[in-house]
């Protein structure tokens, strides 16, 4: 068994594809249209194409809102992606206008830091020792 | 001018904000918690629990931590603060002048608060 894709939900979902792939650098991988309104939108890293997808999921049931704001009040991460260089990716997106909760700290062997992804989600980017 | 606190009511309120902030300071957790916020104000709960496992090995709940936090806050040393959906835990130094002042630079006019 192995992992082939995780999800966040998104409040709006072009808004979503858009942040995560202009502002984060990821590509789109699938978008097909599921009943009225919503789509099956995944995106991936251009690292990994053949990788793990991430879903953007739509936040339209009723039990997501109260999930995401009790955790987001905690300043919780809902997923966590790696990136070569913490401080450089947070330079670069604090830069872009992207609202950070934590800011880089290095943690022993890792280094983290939190942003709001505008959809609804904190998100840690992390720097895994080598 | 300094306002001297005087009569039984003032007297046992200058022991119940001293009684809470030794309380607060007496626990060696809370101390850290102080510290780390003395290295960045400013923290959502996230961080700090993360700090306290990742920097201090110091393996205690979420749950855990709130209720260290809530104890800091009613000793004033720890404020919180709402910003957009998140809220931030800044330090408060302000309440530890009352050691300073007892002590260190004692008022000479009188005793701010009697000892049982």
């Amino acid at each position: 068994m192995k992992i082939h894709l995780t999800s966040v939900f998104v409040d709006d979902q072009a808004k979503a594809l858009q942040f995560y792939t202009e502002v984060l650098g990821f590509v789109k991988k699938h978008d097909v249209p599921v009943g009225e309104k919503d789509r099956w939108l995944t995106v991936v890293s251009p690292d990994e194409p053949g990788g793990i997808e991430l879903l953007l999921e739509p936040a339209g049931h009723p039990a997501v809102k109260s999930y995401r704001d009790a955790l987001t009040e905690d300043g919780i991460p809902l997923a966590q992606f790696a990136v070569d260089d913490v401080r450089g990716e947070y330079e670069r997106m604090r830069d872009l206008g992207v609202r950070f909760t934590q800011e880089p700290l290095d943690m022993g062997p890792v280094t983290t830091a939190v942003f709001d992804d505008t959809c609804g989600n904190l998100i840690q980017i992390a720097t895994l020792p080598q | 001018m300094r306002v001297r606190l005087i009569g039984k009511y003032m007297l046992a309120y200058a022991v119940a904000v001293a009684d809470d902030l030794f309380k607060a300071l007496a626990d060696p957790t809370r101390r850290t918690i102080l510290d780390e916020l003395t290295d960045t104000s400013g923290q959502t709960l996230f961080e700090i629990c993360a700090r306290l496992s990742m920097k201090h090995q110091l393996g205690i709940s979420r749950q855990a931590v709130s209720q260290h936090l809530a104890v800091l806050e009613a000793a004033g040393l720890v404020e919180t603060r709402r910003e957009g959906r998140y809220k931030f835990h800044d330090l408060n130094t302000a309440p530890l002048r009352q050691i300073a002042e007892r002590w260190l630079a004692p008022d000479r006019s009188g005793p701010e608060e009697s000892s049982p």
